[in-house]
């Protein structure tokens, strides 16, 4: 019973830190959408590969880093309608 | 400190009790909570008459249940005051019937005297013993059944007098009575279950649980009463789980139970007298919990509350005034400040200085919870009070308490406080003028080394009350001085320093104790402080100090000594080394032992921090001499006399070469001595001077030493042997292993049965010592040696010290260097088979520790083949072995790894769990030494194996497979090991996910950015990262 619950705050404190994390509620459009902001940031974070893809698409690089940026907001579209009203309510409480 | 019994009425500002008391909380509860045992002022009133009537009558009180009526009537006056305690504990004077506003707590009254006998007494006769005693129904009698309709009493005056609530003292333990054991009192109370414990004193509370009345009758009130009845005996007496849900019961339903209800129980057993440590916490607990729950709906039990809660503030225990202390601050915060104050404010000006010094303690607990702006005017008003002086005096006790209670908390109000007390310096009263001046001191304390513009305003009363007060008064203005020196930049402590130092000097030599310990300490402050110099101590200070205070009689007293000793070190630090020692060190020659103690100290701790360099070579001679002398006449063998010696002699470093050979003289002399603790001080000695000796080229010396010690092995006191041996070892550690005296040929076998003895000084000293031989110099022992020894060595595996444990670890690692690893690593692999898992594990970490010095294809061989053993405990030892081994040797594993893969893949298929949970750990620390090597292939192959216990459930075995996977994942990739878990992250079953997802968070904040090119494509999604795909 502790336990858990020490398990479940640990949880908690790992979410807050690292926010792609997730846990056995998570649903497939939040860790989707983590993945594809996770691919943007890294993109964006690492220079040699932000260039590699402005020279590939004949753009400057800080457009290029503008539209990566752009693009986390939503990737994967808005969330999908709550089919549960409790679940997705209890996981958004989380975040 | 001072002894009981005296007048209530009298002013007491002295020191003793206002001054060291007030400032350090454990001294003052010490002194003012001993009243649970010894009478203090505050209890005299009361307890007086209680105590006699008391100690009259505990004949009656046996056997009540017989003969209740007489009980009554022969107890007549008695039980009625006494049953008061329970009776009336909820209201707002319990106790003290004076009519005191806050009342003492019960404990303060004395305890009743037990007579021989009696303890039996207080329990009452089982109807086994009581059919032993009586004639039975063969001589005609019967045992008649009760009348219908009786309900024996259950009153809890009635139950008072069958247990008095007495349980200290002495008792005899006899296995043949039951009723000691609580075979009298049920264990088990109806609704209630089994219970941990169940003392006589609860029944009084809880009796009602047992009189099996009917619920149904009952009111809701009562029935209210009952529920709560139950849950709170849940938590006071119950199991662990037991008390969890009933905490969590009282806690939710605390409202609807309400203040009054829950407090009128609770507040009773707080004062029960034989309340234990544990029982207290839980029922503190219990009312924290409530206090946030109930919020307003407390304050009308603010003041029952307090009264119960303030005695902890003073108790002797820490944990005590702990929880005292967080009961207060919730109170404070659920009832709020305007409660507080309008049912404190009664007690400000008590006649009774006890509740007025709780009270103030409390209020300071107060301005730390609700912050101390909220607090001050309230205080500033209470500080001008012109209607008593009491109320002024605790105004300032409060302040006093604040910076005790909160430390540097108090800077950003400094200012506030210190004007709030300022005028109260010049107060009439010299009790308030004393507590004012500890109040500031107290302020500075707390607020060093910062503040000093808040104290501007007092600097000028402060100084010249100083000047004005005589006495008590004065010792308090004196330490208010010394707190804010420190404070002060160079020039104005200097100036303040000369200002008060006249009186200092003065006052050196009053014959008051407490006002030498007061001055002792503002002199060593004033030292301290830049602003003082060398100079001005040396011209002003220091005759006048050594002429009052080094003399013998100082010596004699403990605390003198100590406040001397440390006054004395610290003007030592200004004014230098020989200045101190020139007046000190005839004293080591003097004929009082205790003087010579304190000279001895003193010189250790000057010599320890500064250094020898300022002693001239006349200094040297008469310190040296006096050293010896006082070592060799010391009559009780004391630590302060050879920690004196060895700092001496090792500041002096090779300025003690002409002395050596007198030194090296008395020692041996001692050595010889037919006092066991002289010649352990002796040999102790030798380990502290060894290196000096060195130093100073002595080695002729340090064999004949070393010869004499070897002689003396043969020593029965294992204390001394012990010091002997780490004697001998400081020996070889300076003049090497090749020029020990005696050689090491005939020292190492005299040794070896000295490891089997079983003491744990004698132990560690000989491990070190052989641990030492065998790293520096193996090959002057022949290898059948070293096996002996490595078979002694293993029982030191069980040694309970750690540090023994380690040694002989590292001993077995040396030893298999010297003599080659076959031998050691036969011995080690049979201890595998010992039934002790603590040797066991340790016989692993050997093996591990063998094969990191020998390289381990000499060990492997061996151990695998051990594995074939068809025997649980040797096939896990052989496991452990490895995942130490390949902790170990890190890198080296690559070459290593696909020979214990067969081994590993038959570890990791085994039924035992402990045999995969092993071999999990195995596999981690291979694969985290053959990171980037090259070894993907296998580390996929044992990956595959490692995955299907992702799903067992005991908590070690999960920790160890998901920390193998880890492993794997640093020397494989995520990409490959992701591969696994994508599989499970959206699984149907929870159980699936949970692994799945912890595996996956794992990785993520290990190697978030690493992940990115192996997330799965979601082309079917159409939201593919297209990105990624682009290719020049």
């Amino acid at each position: 019973m502790a336990d858990k619950l020490r398990t479940q705050q640990e949880l908690e404190r790992l979410q807050t830190k690292y926010i792609g994390t997730g846990h056995p509620d998570t649903t497939s459009w939040e860790w989707k959408t983590n993945i594809h902001r996770d691919t943007y940031a890294s993109l964006v974070g690492h220079p040699p590969l932000l260039s590699y893809i402005a020279l590939a698409q004949n753009e400057p690089t800080t457009k290029v880093r503008a539209q990566l940026i752009r693009k986390m907001l939503q990737p994967v579209g808005p969330p999908p309608p709550r089919e549960f009203e409790d679940i997705p309510m209890a996981t958004a409480a989380n975040k | 400190m001072k002894e009981g019994g005296e007048p209530v009425g009298e002013h007491r500002p002295t020191l003793k009790d206002g001054g060291d008391k007030e400032n350090e909380e454990a001294g003052s509860t010490e002194a003012v909570n001993a009243g649970r045992k010894r009478k203090k002022r505050w209890d005299v009133v009361s307890t007086t008459t209680e105590d006699a009537t008391a100690a009259a009558a505990p004949e009656p009180k046996k056997r009540s249940r017989w003969d209740q009526a007489p009980a009554i009537a022969v107890g007549g006056v008695e039980p009625k005051k006494r049953s008061s305690r329970w009776d009336q504990a909820p209201s707002a004077t319990p106790v003290g019937n004076v009519g005191l506003a806050t009342p003492m707590h019960p404990s303060q009254s004395a305890m009743l005297p037990t007579g021989f006998g009696t303890d039996a007494g207080r329990y009452s006769l089982s109807d086994e013993e009581l059919d032993a005693m009586l004639p039975g129904e063969k001589e005609g009698y019967k045992v008649l059944e009760p009348p219908p309709g009786y309900a024996p009493t259950r009153a809890p005056a009635h139950k008072l007098v069958q247990t008095p609530a007495q349980a200290t003292g002495f008792m005899m333990q006899d296995a043949d009575s039951g009723r000691i054991t609580g075979q009298q009192v049920p264990k088990e109370i109806p609704g209630v279950g089994e219970l941990q414990f169940l003392k006589p004193e609860d029944m009084a509370y809880f009796g009602k649980l047992t009189d099996g009345a009917d619920e149904e009758n009952l009111s809701v009130d009562e029935l209210k009463e009952r529920k709560i009845m139950r849950l709170l005996l849940k938590v006071k007496n119950g199991t662990p789980p037991m008390r969890k849900t009933a905490l969590r019961q009282l806690t939710d339903n605390a409202r609807n139970f309400g203040a009054g209800p829950l407090f009128n129980q609770i507040l009773p057993l707080l004062m029960e007298k034989t309340l234990e440590d544990q029982e207290r916490h839980l029922l503190v607990k219990v009312i924290d919990r409530i206090l946030y729950k109930l919020d307003d709906m407390v304050r009308p039990y603010v003041h029952k509350i307090l009264v119960v809660i303030e005695p902890l503030l003073i108790d002797q225990d820490y944990y005590a005034r702990v929880e005292g202390r967080e009961i207060i601050s919730n109170l404070s915060k659920a009832a709020g400040l305007a409660t507080m104050i309008s049912v404190m404010r009664p007690d400000i000006d008590h006649v009774d200085e006890y509740v007025r010094n709780t009270t103030a303690r409390a209020f300071a607990v107060v301005a730390s919870a609700l912050g101390i702006p909220a607090l001050l005017p309230f205080l500033q008003a209470v500080c001008r009070s012109k209607k008593s002086w009491q109320a002024r005096h605790t105004g300032v006790k409060i302040v006093q308490q604040i910076p005790i209670l909160m430390g540097c908390a108090v800077l950003p109000h400094l200012k506030r406080l210190v004007d709030c007390i300022g005028p109260n310096l010049n107060d009439e009263q010299t009790k308030v003028r004393t507590v004012t001046s500890l109040a500031i001191a107290a302020l500075a304390e707390a607020a060093n080394p910062y503040g000093i513009e808040s104290f501007d305003d007092i600097l000028n009363p402060l100084w010249t009350g100083a000047r004005k007060q005589r006495g008590k008064g004065l010792a308090g203005f004196l330490k208010a001085v010394g707190y804010i020196i420190p404070l002060m930049d160079e020039d104005y402590a200097n100036y303040y320093t000369s200002q008060i130092m006249e009186i200092l000097l003065r006052e050196f030599s009053s014959p008051d104790e407490e006002m030498k310990k007061v001055v002792l300490k503002v002199i060593s402050q004033c030292a301290a402080t830049d602003g003082v110099t060398a100079g001005y101590l040396k011209e002003h200070v220091l005759d006048e100090f050594f002429k009052n205070f080094w003399v013998r009689r100082m010596a004699l007293d403990k605390r003198n000594y100590r406040q001397v000793v440390e006054t004395t070190v610290d003007i030592g630090q200004k004014v230098g080394v020989s200045e101190i020692l020139e007046r000190v060190v005839g004293n080591l020659k003097d004929e009082s032992e205790a003087y010579r103690k304190m000279t001895v100290e003193t010189v250790e701790k000057i010599v320890a921090s500064l250094g020898a360099a300022d002693i001239g070579e006349r200094l040297e001679e008469r310190l040296i001499d006096g050293i010896l002398h006082s070592f060799q006449e010391q009559s009780v063998e004391d630590i302060i006399m050879l920690n004196g010696f060895g700092s001496v002699v090792n500041a002096l470093g090779t300025r003690c070469k002409p002395y050596l050979p007198q030194i090296v003289s008395t020692i041996l002399w001692r050595l010889n001595n037919k006092s066991a603790t002289v010649r352990q001080q002796a040999a102790d000695l030798i380990s502290r001077i060894a290196m000096v000796m060195k130093q100073c080229g002595e080695d002729a010396l340090m064999g004949k030493l070393g010869i004499v010690l070897y002689e003396y092995l043969g020593e029965e006191y294992p204390e001394v042997l012990g010091s002997i041996l780490g004697a001998l070892r400081s020996i070889v550690t300076v003049v090497g292993i090749s020029q020990m005296q005696p050689p090491i040929k005939d020292l190492l076998p005299r040794l070896t049965p000295i490891l089997r003895n079983r003491h744990e000084k004698v132990q560690e000293n000989t491990i070190d010592l052989v641990g030492r031989i065998a790293d520096r110099g193996p090959e002057s022992v022949n290898a059948r040696e070293w096996m002996r020894i490595c078979f002694e060595l293993l029982d030191m595996l069980k040694a309970h010290k750690k540090g023994i444990r380690r040694a002989a670890n590292n001993t077995f690692g040396f030893i298999a260097k010297a003599i080659g690893p076959q031998d050691v690593l036969a011995t080690l692999l049979n201890n595998l088979r010992v039934q002790e898992r603590q040797s066991r594990v340790n016989t692993a970490v050997a093996i591990g520790i063998v094969a990191e010095t020998c390289a381990p294809f000499t060990v492997l061989p061996a151990l695998m083949n051990e594995y074939r053993v068809p025997e649980l405990n040797v096939q896990n030892g052989v496991l452990k072995s490895l995942s130490f081994l390949f902790e170990y040797i890190g890198e080296m594993a690559k070459d290593y790894v696909y020979a214990v893969t067969p081994l590993l893949e038959d570890a990791l298929i085994d039924r035992d769990q402990v045999h995969r949970q092993t071999a999990a750990s195995v596999v981690k620390h291979i694969a985290l030494g053959v990171v980037g090597l090259g070894c993907e292939d296998a580390m996929v192959h044992l990956l595959n194996l490692l995955y299907p216990n992702l799903f067992e459930t005991s908590p070690h075995v999960i920790d160890r497979i998901v920390e193998a996977i880890e492993g794997v994942r640093m020397a494989v990739g995520p990409g490959l090991v992701l591969n696994y878990v994508w599989a499970g992250l959206f699984h149907p079953a929870r159980k699936v996910r949970t692994p799945y997802w912890r595996l996956y968070n794992d990785a993520y904040v290990q190697g978030a950015d690493a992940m990115v090119p192996y997330y799965p494509n979601l082309i079917e999604d159409g939201i593919d990262r297209t990105e990624l795909a682009i290719v020049l």
